[in-house]
Protein backbone atom coordinates (compact mmCIF):
# COMPACT_ATOMS: atom_id res chain seq x y z
CA UNK A 1 0.00 0.00 0.00
CA UNK A 2 1.17 3.53 -0.76
CA UNK A 3 2.17 5.79 2.14
CA UNK A 4 -0.54 8.22 3.28
CA UNK A 5 1.41 10.16 5.90
CA UNK A 6 5.18 10.37 6.31
CA UNK A 7 6.92 11.75 9.39
CA UNK A 8 10.40 12.99 8.59
CA UNK A 9 12.46 13.58 11.71
CA UNK A 10 9.38 15.24 13.17
CA UNK A 11 9.52 17.24 16.39
CA UNK A 12 6.33 18.70 17.83
CA UNK A 13 5.98 20.54 21.10
CA UNK A 14 5.10 23.54 23.16
CA UNK A 15 7.28 26.55 24.01
CA UNK A 16 10.35 24.85 22.45
CA UNK A 17 9.95 21.78 24.70
CA UNK A 18 9.48 18.70 22.53
CA UNK A 19 6.43 16.48 23.15
CA UNK A 20 7.15 14.30 20.12
CA UNK A 21 10.89 14.09 19.47
CA UNK A 22 12.56 13.15 16.16
CA UNK A 23 9.85 10.81 14.90
CA UNK A 24 10.46 9.18 11.54
CA UNK A 25 8.19 6.70 9.81
CA UNK A 26 5.18 6.35 7.60
CA UNK A 27 1.55 5.35 7.82
CA UNK A 28 0.44 3.38 4.77
CA UNK A 29 -3.02 3.80 3.34
CA UNK A 30 -5.51 1.41 4.94
CA UNK A 31 -3.57 0.99 8.19
CA UNK A 32 -5.40 0.46 11.46
CA UNK A 33 -2.89 1.90 13.89
CA UNK A 34 -3.10 2.18 17.67
CA UNK A 35 -1.03 4.89 19.34
CA UNK A 36 -0.14 3.94 22.91
CA UNK A 37 2.10 5.32 25.62
CA UNK A 38 2.05 6.87 29.08
CA UNK A 39 0.27 10.16 29.80
CA UNK A 40 2.27 13.05 28.43
CA UNK A 41 3.99 10.86 25.84
CA UNK A 42 2.92 13.06 22.92
CA UNK A 43 0.04 10.97 21.55
CA UNK A 44 -2.53 13.78 21.28
CA UNK A 45 0.21 16.15 20.18
CA UNK A 46 1.01 13.85 17.25
CA UNK A 47 -2.65 13.88 16.14
CA UNK A 48 -2.72 17.69 16.40
CA UNK A 49 0.37 17.78 14.24
CA UNK A 50 -1.28 15.60 11.60
CA UNK A 51 -4.38 17.85 11.54
CA UNK A 52 -2.16 20.89 11.13
CA UNK A 53 -3.39 22.56 14.33
CA UNK A 54 0.15 22.41 15.68
CA UNK A 55 3.08 23.41 13.46
CA UNK A 56 6.24 21.26 13.77
CA UNK A 57 9.17 22.62 15.80
CA UNK A 58 11.38 20.65 13.43
CA UNK A 59 11.16 18.14 10.60
CA UNK A 60 8.14 17.55 8.40
CA UNK A 61 4.80 15.84 8.10
CA UNK A 62 4.07 14.92 4.49
CA UNK A 63 0.41 14.38 3.68
CA UNK A 64 0.22 12.35 0.47
CA UNK A 65 -2.63 13.51 -1.72
CA UNK A 66 -4.97 14.95 0.88
CA UNK A 67 -5.62 18.24 2.63
CA UNK A 68 -5.75 18.78 6.41
CA UNK A 69 -9.45 19.56 6.01
CA UNK A 70 -10.11 16.10 4.53
CA UNK A 71 -9.29 14.45 7.86
CA UNK A 72 -12.06 13.27 10.17
CA UNK A 73 -10.72 14.11 13.63
CA UNK A 74 -12.31 13.30 16.97
CA UNK A 75 -10.37 15.17 19.66
CA UNK A 76 -10.07 13.95 23.22
CA UNK A 77 -13.11 14.97 25.28
CA UNK A 78 -14.48 16.89 22.27
CA UNK A 79 -15.26 20.49 23.17
CA UNK A 80 -18.92 20.49 22.25
CA UNK A 81 -20.90 23.31 23.89
CA UNK A 82 -23.79 21.22 25.14
CA UNK A 83 -25.83 24.23 26.22
CA UNK A 84 -26.17 25.34 22.59
CA UNK A 85 -29.74 24.92 21.31
CA UNK A 86 -29.12 22.40 18.56
CA UNK A 87 -30.50 18.89 18.14
CA UNK A 88 -28.80 15.60 17.35
CA UNK A 89 -29.87 15.61 13.71
CA UNK A 90 -28.41 19.05 12.98
CA UNK A 91 -25.15 18.32 14.80
CA UNK A 92 -24.67 15.05 12.93
CA UNK A 93 -25.50 16.64 9.57
CA UNK A 94 -22.51 18.98 10.06
CA UNK A 95 -20.48 15.95 9.01
CA UNK A 96 -21.55 16.78 5.46
CA UNK A 97 -19.64 20.08 5.61
CA UNK A 98 -17.03 19.16 3.00
CA UNK A 99 -19.84 18.29 0.60
CA UNK A 100 -22.40 20.99 1.46
CA UNK A 101 -20.16 23.86 2.63
CA UNK A 102 -21.71 27.24 3.36
CA UNK A 103 -24.76 27.02 1.14
CA UNK A 104 -25.13 23.51 -0.27
CA UNK A 105 -28.56 22.06 0.36
CA UNK A 106 -29.12 18.81 2.16
CA UNK A 107 -31.09 16.71 -0.31
CA UNK A 108 -32.99 13.47 -0.18
CA UNK A 109 -29.85 11.35 -0.61
CA UNK A 110 -28.11 13.26 2.18
CA UNK A 111 -31.05 12.78 4.50
CA UNK A 112 -30.90 9.07 3.84
CA UNK A 113 -27.18 9.09 4.67
CA UNK A 114 -27.83 10.98 7.91
CA UNK A 115 -30.55 8.50 8.88
CA UNK A 116 -28.22 5.59 8.06
CA UNK A 117 -25.38 7.10 10.11
CA UNK A 118 -27.70 7.59 13.10
CA UNK A 119 -28.94 4.00 12.77
CA UNK A 120 -25.37 2.76 12.62
CA UNK A 121 -24.53 4.24 16.01
CA UNK A 122 -27.86 3.10 17.48
CA UNK A 123 -29.45 6.54 17.79
CA UNK A 124 -32.71 6.11 15.87
CA UNK A 125 -35.40 8.12 17.61
CA UNK A 126 -32.88 10.64 18.98
CA UNK A 127 -33.03 12.96 15.93
CA UNK A 128 -34.82 15.83 17.63
CA UNK A 129 -33.22 15.50 21.06
CA UNK A 130 -31.34 18.68 22.11
CA UNK A 131 -27.68 17.76 22.60
CA UNK A 132 -27.81 19.13 26.15
CA UNK A 133 -30.03 16.21 27.19
CA UNK A 134 -27.67 13.45 26.04
CA UNK A 135 -25.50 11.30 28.28
CA UNK A 136 -21.75 11.21 27.71
CA UNK A 137 -21.96 7.90 25.85
CA UNK A 138 -24.83 9.08 23.69
CA UNK A 139 -22.90 12.22 22.75
CA UNK A 140 -19.94 10.07 21.77
CA UNK A 141 -22.27 8.06 19.51
CA UNK A 142 -23.45 11.32 17.95
CA UNK A 143 -19.86 12.33 17.24
CA UNK A 144 -19.18 8.92 15.68
CA UNK A 145 -22.23 9.34 13.42
CA UNK A 146 -20.75 12.66 12.31
CA UNK A 147 -17.43 10.91 11.57
CA UNK A 148 -19.35 8.39 9.44
CA UNK A 149 -20.86 11.22 7.39
CA UNK A 150 -17.48 12.87 6.90
CA UNK A 151 -16.63 9.87 4.74
CA UNK A 152 -12.89 10.54 5.14
CA UNK A 153 -9.89 8.53 3.97
CA UNK A 154 -8.07 9.30 7.20
CA UNK A 155 -9.77 9.12 10.60
CA UNK A 156 -8.04 10.23 13.82
CA UNK A 157 -9.54 9.21 17.16
CA UNK A 158 -8.14 10.55 20.44
CA UNK A 159 -9.14 8.26 23.33
CA UNK A 160 -12.51 7.60 21.72
CA UNK A 161 -13.69 4.96 24.22
CA UNK A 162 -12.88 6.65 27.51
CA UNK A 163 -15.73 6.45 30.05
CA UNK A 164 -18.02 4.40 27.80
CA UNK A 165 -19.98 1.33 28.91
CA UNK A 166 -19.16 -2.06 27.38
CA UNK A 167 -22.08 -2.07 24.92
CA UNK A 168 -21.35 1.38 23.56
CA UNK A 169 -17.68 0.56 23.24
CA UNK A 170 -18.35 -2.70 21.41
CA UNK A 171 -20.71 -1.01 18.96
CA UNK A 172 -18.39 1.91 18.23
CA UNK A 173 -15.47 -0.47 17.91
CA UNK A 174 -17.41 -2.40 15.28
CA UNK A 175 -17.64 0.84 13.34
CA UNK A 176 -13.85 1.24 13.53
CA UNK A 177 -13.41 -2.32 12.20
CA UNK A 178 -15.76 -1.55 9.34
CA UNK A 179 -13.80 1.57 8.43
CA UNK A 180 -10.72 -0.63 8.32
CA UNK A 181 -12.46 -3.15 6.03
CA UNK A 182 -13.49 -0.29 3.75
CA UNK A 183 -9.83 0.56 3.30
CA UNK A 184 -9.85 3.76 5.37
CA UNK A 185 -6.82 4.65 7.44
CA UNK A 186 -7.59 4.88 11.17
CA UNK A 187 -5.23 6.15 13.89
CA UNK A 188 -6.53 5.80 17.43
CA UNK A 189 -4.97 6.88 20.72
CA UNK A 190 -5.81 4.14 23.24
CA UNK A 191 -4.86 3.03 26.76
CA UNK A 192 -6.53 -0.38 26.87
CA UNK A 193 -3.77 -2.79 25.77
CA UNK A 194 -6.12 -5.81 25.67
CA UNK A 195 -8.37 -3.94 23.28
CA UNK A 196 -5.43 -2.89 21.14
CA UNK A 197 -4.08 -6.45 20.97
CA UNK A 198 -7.51 -7.78 20.00
CA UNK A 199 -8.36 -5.26 17.30
CA UNK A 200 -5.37 -3.26 16.09
CA UNK A 201 -2.84 -5.03 13.84
CA UNK A 202 -0.23 -2.28 14.19
CA UNK A 203 0.86 -0.13 17.14
CA UNK A 204 3.06 2.89 17.66
CA UNK A 205 4.36 2.95 21.22
CA UNK A 206 5.24 6.54 21.96
CA UNK A 207 7.13 8.05 24.87
CA UNK A 208 8.11 11.36 23.32
CA UNK A 209 10.16 9.34 20.82
CA UNK A 210 8.95 6.16 19.14
CA UNK A 211 9.81 3.29 21.52
CA UNK A 212 8.38 0.77 19.06
CA UNK A 213 6.39 0.87 15.85
CA UNK A 214 5.21 -2.31 14.19
CA UNK A 215 2.98 -5.35 14.67
CA UNK A 216 1.05 -4.93 17.90
CA UNK A 217 2.34 -8.10 19.60
CA UNK A 218 5.93 -6.89 19.25
CA UNK A 219 5.29 -3.22 19.96
CA UNK A 220 3.43 -4.01 23.18
CA UNK A 221 5.88 -6.66 24.42
CA UNK A 222 6.77 -6.43 28.15
CA UNK A 223 10.27 -5.10 27.42
CA UNK A 224 9.04 -2.32 25.16
CA UNK A 225 6.35 -1.32 27.64
CA UNK A 226 8.97 -1.18 30.37
CA UNK A 227 11.14 1.03 28.16
CA UNK A 228 8.22 3.37 27.58
CA UNK A 229 7.51 3.55 31.33
CA UNK A 230 11.01 4.70 32.10
CA UNK A 231 11.34 7.46 29.58
CA UNK A 232 11.70 10.80 31.34
CA UNK A 233 8.81 12.97 30.21
CA UNK A 234 9.31 16.03 32.42
CA UNK A 235 10.33 19.36 30.93
CA UNK A 236 13.69 20.53 32.12
CA UNK A 237 14.12 24.28 32.38
CA UNK A 238 17.85 23.90 31.96
CA UNK A 239 17.53 21.71 28.84
CA UNK A 240 20.02 22.68 26.16
CA UNK A 241 18.95 23.25 22.55
CA UNK A 242 18.67 19.85 20.82
CA UNK A 243 21.72 19.11 18.66
CA UNK A 244 20.34 16.08 16.78
CA UNK A 245 20.64 16.71 13.05
CA UNK A 246 17.40 18.16 11.74
CA UNK B 1 -58.76 56.58 27.18
CA UNK B 2 -59.97 54.09 24.56
CA UNK B 3 -57.64 51.34 23.31
CA UNK B 4 -57.52 53.21 20.01
CA UNK B 5 -56.31 56.38 21.70
CA UNK B 6 -53.83 54.45 23.78
CA UNK B 7 -52.32 52.22 21.12
CA UNK B 8 -52.94 53.56 17.63
CA UNK B 9 -53.76 57.24 17.65
CA UNK B 10 -50.24 58.43 18.49
CA UNK B 11 -48.96 56.71 15.35
CA UNK B 12 -51.88 57.86 13.20
CA UNK B 13 -51.61 61.47 14.27
CA UNK B 14 -47.88 62.04 14.33
CA UNK B 15 -45.38 61.38 11.63
CA UNK B 16 -42.44 61.36 14.04
CA UNK B 17 -44.07 58.46 15.87
CA UNK B 18 -44.48 56.53 12.63
CA UNK B 19 -40.86 57.12 11.69
CA UNK B 20 -39.74 56.01 15.13
CA UNK B 21 -41.87 52.87 14.80
CA UNK B 22 -40.34 51.96 11.44
CA UNK B 23 -36.89 52.72 12.87
CA UNK B 24 -37.25 50.38 15.85
CA UNK B 25 -38.77 47.73 13.58
CA UNK B 26 -35.71 47.78 11.33
CA UNK B 27 -33.37 47.81 14.33
CA UNK B 28 -35.22 44.87 15.89
CA UNK B 29 -34.79 42.73 12.76
CA UNK B 30 -31.01 43.08 12.85
CA UNK B 31 -30.40 43.33 16.58
CA UNK B 32 -32.55 40.29 17.46
CA UNK B 33 -30.46 37.59 15.78
CA UNK B 34 -27.15 39.30 16.60
CA UNK B 35 -28.12 39.38 20.27
CA UNK B 36 -28.99 35.68 20.20
CA UNK B 37 -25.57 34.78 18.79
CA UNK B 38 -23.77 37.09 21.21
CA UNK B 39 -25.58 35.35 24.05
CA UNK B 40 -24.91 31.83 22.75
CA UNK B 41 -21.24 32.64 22.22
CA UNK B 42 -21.05 33.89 25.83
CA UNK B 43 -20.28 37.35 24.47
CA UNK B 44 -23.24 39.15 26.06
CA UNK B 45 -20.97 41.80 27.50
CA UNK B 46 -19.03 42.20 24.28
CA UNK B 47 -21.92 44.14 22.76
CA UNK B 48 -21.80 46.50 25.71
CA UNK B 49 -18.06 46.96 25.38
CA UNK B 50 -18.38 47.60 21.65
CA UNK B 51 -21.08 50.18 22.25
CA UNK B 52 -18.66 52.11 24.45
CA UNK B 53 -15.92 51.63 21.90
CA UNK B 54 -17.74 53.43 19.09
CA UNK B 55 -18.13 56.59 21.18
CA UNK B 56 -14.86 58.31 20.20
CA UNK B 57 -15.56 57.67 16.53
CA UNK B 58 -19.00 59.24 16.78
CA UNK B 59 -17.50 62.05 18.86
CA UNK B 60 -14.77 62.69 16.29
CA UNK B 61 -17.38 62.88 13.56
CA UNK B 62 -19.33 65.25 15.77
CA UNK B 63 -16.23 67.36 16.38
CA UNK B 64 -15.53 67.66 12.68
CA UNK B 65 -19.01 68.14 11.30
CA UNK B 66 -21.38 68.77 14.21
CA UNK B 67 -24.56 66.71 14.46
CA UNK B 68 -23.99 65.24 11.04
CA UNK B 69 -25.33 61.75 10.28
CA UNK B 70 -22.70 60.64 7.80
CA UNK B 71 -19.71 61.93 9.77
CA UNK B 72 -20.83 60.35 13.05
CA UNK B 73 -21.73 57.07 11.36
CA UNK B 74 -18.44 56.73 9.54
CA UNK B 75 -16.49 57.75 12.65
CA UNK B 76 -18.33 55.22 14.81
CA UNK B 77 -17.93 52.49 12.23
CA UNK B 78 -14.22 53.01 11.71
CA UNK B 79 -13.34 53.16 15.40
CA UNK B 80 -15.69 50.28 16.26
CA UNK B 81 -14.12 48.02 13.64
CA UNK B 82 -10.63 49.05 14.72
CA UNK B 83 -11.39 48.07 18.29
CA UNK B 84 -13.06 44.79 17.26
CA UNK B 85 -10.25 43.76 14.94
CA UNK B 86 -7.52 45.08 17.25
CA UNK B 87 -8.87 43.13 20.20
CA UNK B 88 -9.25 40.03 18.01
CA UNK B 89 -5.69 40.28 16.72
CA UNK B 90 -4.21 40.79 20.19
CA UNK B 91 -6.23 37.79 21.44
CA UNK B 92 -5.05 35.50 18.64
CA UNK B 93 -1.45 36.69 18.41
CA UNK B 94 -0.58 36.93 22.13
CA UNK B 95 -1.25 35.10 25.39
CA UNK B 96 -4.05 37.51 26.36
CA UNK B 97 -7.62 36.19 26.05
CA UNK B 98 -10.18 38.02 23.95
CA UNK B 99 -12.26 39.40 26.86
CA UNK B 100 -9.24 41.00 28.51
CA UNK B 101 -7.92 42.54 25.30
CA UNK B 102 -11.37 43.83 24.39
CA UNK B 103 -11.74 45.39 27.85
CA UNK B 104 -8.42 47.18 27.39
CA UNK B 105 -9.33 48.47 23.96
CA UNK B 106 -12.82 49.67 24.78
CA UNK B 107 -11.81 51.44 28.00
CA UNK B 108 -9.13 53.38 26.17
CA UNK B 109 -11.62 54.13 23.43
CA UNK B 110 -14.33 55.27 25.86
CA UNK B 111 -12.00 57.61 27.76
CA UNK B 112 -10.84 59.08 24.48
CA UNK B 113 -14.44 59.58 23.42
CA UNK B 114 -15.40 61.50 26.55
CA UNK B 115 -12.33 63.72 26.20
CA UNK B 116 -13.22 64.45 22.57
CA UNK B 117 -16.87 65.20 23.34
CA UNK B 118 -15.97 67.57 26.16
CA UNK B 119 -13.38 69.34 23.98
CA UNK B 120 -16.25 70.96 22.17
CA UNK B 121 -19.99 70.73 22.52
CA UNK B 122 -22.20 71.32 25.53
CA UNK B 123 -23.60 68.66 27.85
CA UNK B 124 -26.75 68.58 25.75
CA UNK B 125 -24.80 67.32 22.73
CA UNK B 126 -23.16 64.66 24.87
CA UNK B 127 -26.59 63.52 26.02
CA UNK B 128 -27.66 63.24 22.41
CA UNK B 129 -24.72 61.01 21.52
CA UNK B 130 -25.13 58.89 24.63
CA UNK B 131 -28.89 58.47 24.56
CA UNK B 132 -30.03 59.13 20.98
CA UNK B 133 -33.25 60.66 19.76
CA UNK B 134 -35.58 58.03 18.39
CA UNK B 135 -38.33 60.66 18.04
CA UNK B 136 -36.09 62.80 15.86
CA UNK B 137 -35.28 60.20 13.21
CA UNK B 138 -35.22 61.81 9.76
CA UNK B 139 -35.39 60.17 6.33
CA UNK B 140 -31.63 59.84 5.98
CA UNK B 141 -31.31 58.08 9.35
CA UNK B 142 -34.22 55.80 8.53
CA UNK B 143 -32.60 54.83 5.25
CA UNK B 144 -29.30 54.22 7.01
CA UNK B 145 -30.90 51.93 9.58
CA UNK B 146 -32.84 50.06 6.90
CA UNK B 147 -29.72 49.59 4.82
CA UNK B 148 -27.77 48.30 7.81
CA UNK B 149 -30.55 45.84 8.62
CA UNK B 150 -30.64 44.59 5.03
CA UNK B 151 -26.89 44.05 4.97
CA UNK B 152 -27.08 42.34 8.36
CA UNK B 153 -29.76 39.86 7.39
CA UNK B 154 -28.03 38.92 4.13
CA UNK B 155 -24.64 38.58 5.80
CA UNK B 156 -26.11 36.48 8.60
CA UNK B 157 -27.61 34.11 6.03
CA UNK B 158 -24.17 33.75 4.45
CA UNK B 159 -22.24 33.05 7.67
CA UNK B 160 -25.03 31.17 9.47
CA UNK B 161 -23.50 27.67 9.32
CA UNK B 162 -19.96 28.57 10.39
CA UNK B 163 -21.39 30.86 13.08
CA UNK B 164 -23.48 28.04 14.56
CA UNK B 165 -20.65 25.54 14.26
CA UNK B 166 -18.12 27.94 15.76
CA UNK B 167 -20.37 28.11 18.84
CA UNK B 168 -21.17 24.40 19.18
CA UNK B 169 -17.90 22.79 18.22
CA UNK B 170 -15.09 25.17 17.19
CA UNK B 171 -12.50 22.39 17.01
CA UNK B 172 -14.62 20.54 14.47
CA UNK B 173 -15.13 23.67 12.37
CA UNK B 174 -11.42 24.36 12.22
CA UNK B 175 -10.80 20.71 11.31
CA UNK B 176 -13.03 20.87 8.22
CA UNK B 177 -12.66 24.47 7.09
CA UNK B 178 -10.78 27.70 7.65
CA UNK B 179 -13.80 30.01 7.44
CA UNK B 180 -14.16 30.13 11.25
CA UNK B 181 -11.91 33.16 11.75
CA UNK B 182 -13.41 35.09 8.85
CA UNK B 183 -16.96 34.45 9.99
CA UNK B 184 -16.06 35.60 13.52
CA UNK B 185 -14.69 38.90 12.21
CA UNK B 186 -17.72 39.31 9.93
CA UNK B 187 -19.99 38.71 12.91
CA UNK B 188 -18.21 41.30 15.06
CA UNK B 189 -18.42 43.79 12.18
CA UNK B 190 -22.17 43.24 12.01
CA UNK B 191 -22.42 43.95 15.73
CA UNK B 192 -20.53 47.21 15.26
CA UNK B 193 -22.65 48.12 12.24
CA UNK B 194 -25.89 47.60 14.14
CA UNK B 195 -24.68 49.47 17.19
CA UNK B 196 -23.81 52.41 14.96
CA UNK B 197 -27.27 52.18 13.38
CA UNK B 198 -28.81 51.93 16.82
CA UNK B 199 -27.02 54.87 18.36
CA UNK B 200 -28.84 57.39 16.21
CA UNK B 201 -32.10 56.11 17.63
CA UNK B 202 -31.18 54.90 21.10
CA UNK B 203 -27.74 56.36 21.74
CA UNK B 204 -24.45 54.51 22.04
CA UNK B 205 -25.15 53.23 25.53
CA UNK B 206 -28.64 51.87 24.97
CA UNK B 207 -28.30 50.51 21.42
CA UNK B 208 -26.96 47.29 22.88
CA UNK B 209 -30.08 46.95 25.03
CA UNK B 210 -32.24 46.14 22.03
CA UNK B 211 -29.76 43.36 21.21
CA UNK B 212 -29.25 41.65 24.53
CA UNK B 213 -32.51 42.00 26.46
CA UNK B 214 -34.78 40.41 23.81
CA UNK B 215 -32.23 37.63 23.23
CA UNK B 216 -32.01 36.84 26.94
CA UNK B 217 -35.81 36.99 27.20
CA UNK B 218 -36.30 34.63 24.26
CA UNK B 219 -34.01 32.06 25.91
CA UNK B 220 -36.74 31.45 28.51
CA UNK B 221 -39.25 30.50 25.82
CA UNK B 222 -37.37 28.55 23.16
CA UNK B 223 -34.81 25.75 23.01
CA UNK B 224 -34.49 25.90 19.24
CA UNK B 225 -32.17 28.32 17.47
CA UNK B 226 -34.54 29.38 14.68
CA UNK B 227 -37.32 29.97 17.17
CA UNK B 228 -34.94 31.90 19.44
CA UNK B 229 -34.01 34.26 16.63
CA UNK B 230 -37.62 34.82 15.53
CA UNK B 231 -38.73 35.42 19.12
CA UNK B 232 -35.88 37.84 19.80
CA UNK B 233 -36.87 39.90 16.74
CA UNK B 234 -40.50 39.90 17.85
CA UNK B 235 -39.72 40.85 21.44
CA UNK B 236 -37.36 43.61 20.30
CA UNK B 237 -40.01 45.05 18.03
CA UNK B 238 -42.75 44.72 20.65
CA UNK B 239 -40.56 46.49 23.21
CA UNK B 240 -39.84 49.22 20.67
CA UNK B 241 -43.49 49.85 19.90
CA UNK B 242 -44.58 49.66 23.56
CA UNK B 243 -41.66 51.84 24.65
CA UNK B 244 -42.62 54.53 22.15
CA UNK B 245 -46.19 54.55 23.49
CA UNK B 246 -45.01 54.77 27.09
CA UNK B 247 -42.74 57.62 26.12
CA UNK B 248 -45.60 59.37 24.31
CA UNK B 249 -48.18 59.03 27.06
CA UNK B 250 -45.96 59.65 30.07
CA UNK B 251 -43.45 62.04 28.59
CA UNK B 252 -40.48 59.82 29.46
CA UNK B 253 -37.35 59.83 27.28
CA UNK B 254 -37.96 57.47 24.36
CA UNK B 255 -34.73 55.44 24.23
CA UNK B 256 -34.67 54.48 27.90
CA UNK B 257 -38.43 53.79 27.78
CA UNK B 258 -37.91 51.21 25.03
CA UNK B 259 -35.13 49.50 26.94
CA UNK B 260 -37.16 49.55 30.17
CA UNK B 261 -40.07 47.83 28.45
CA UNK B 262 -37.62 45.22 27.12
CA UNK B 263 -36.31 44.94 30.69
CA UNK B 264 -39.84 44.37 31.98
CA UNK B 265 -40.33 41.57 29.44
CA UNK B 266 -37.03 40.08 30.59
CA UNK B 267 -38.11 40.22 34.23
CA UNK B 268 -41.38 38.45 33.47
CA UNK B 269 -39.52 35.81 31.45
CA UNK B 270 -37.09 35.14 34.31
CA UNK B 271 -40.08 34.51 36.57
CA UNK B 272 -42.55 32.75 34.30
CA UNK B 273 -40.57 31.54 31.26
CA UNK B 274 -41.44 27.90 30.54
CA UNK B 275 -37.90 27.01 29.44
CA UNK B 276 -36.04 27.21 32.74
CA UNK B 277 -37.79 30.18 34.38
CA UNK B 278 -37.93 30.44 38.18
CA UNK B 279 -41.54 29.31 38.58
CA UNK B 280 -41.08 26.29 36.30
CA UNK B 281 -38.09 25.30 38.43
CA UNK B 282 -39.69 25.85 41.82
CA UNK B 283 -43.00 24.21 40.93
CA UNK B 284 -42.12 21.54 38.39
CA UNK B 285 -44.84 19.50 36.70
CA UNK B 286 -45.03 15.75 37.33
CA UNK B 287 -42.37 13.69 35.64
CA UNK B 288 -43.16 11.49 32.64
CA UNK B 289 -42.99 7.73 32.33
CA UNK B 290 -40.22 7.64 29.73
Amino acid sequence: MAPLISFENLTLGYERHPAVHHLTGEVREGTLLAICGPNGAGKSTLLKGITGVLAPLGGHIVRHGFDVHDIAYLPQGAEVDRSFPIDVYDLVSMGLWRRAGLFGGIGRADRARIAAALAEVGLEGFERRPIGTLSGGQLQRVLFARLVLQDARLILLDEPFTALDATTMTELLELVRRWHREGRTVLAVLHDFDLVRAVFPETLLLARRAVAWGPTAEALSPEKLKDAQHMGLAWRDDAAPCETAA
Amino acid sequence: MTPYEALLQPFVDFEFMRRALVGVFALALGAGPLGVFLMLRRMSLTGDAMSHAILPGAALGFLVAGLNLAAMTIGGLVVGLMVAVGAGVVARATELKEDASLAAFYLISLALGVVIVSARGSNLDLLHVLFGTVLGIDDATLLLIAAITTVTLIALAVIWRPLVLDCVDPTFLSSVSRVGGASHIAFLSLVVLNLVGGFHALGTLLAVGLMMLPAATARFFARDLTLLVALAMLIAFGSGAAGLLVSYHFGTPSGPSIILVAGLAYGLAVLFGPAGGLVSRLAPRRHLEA
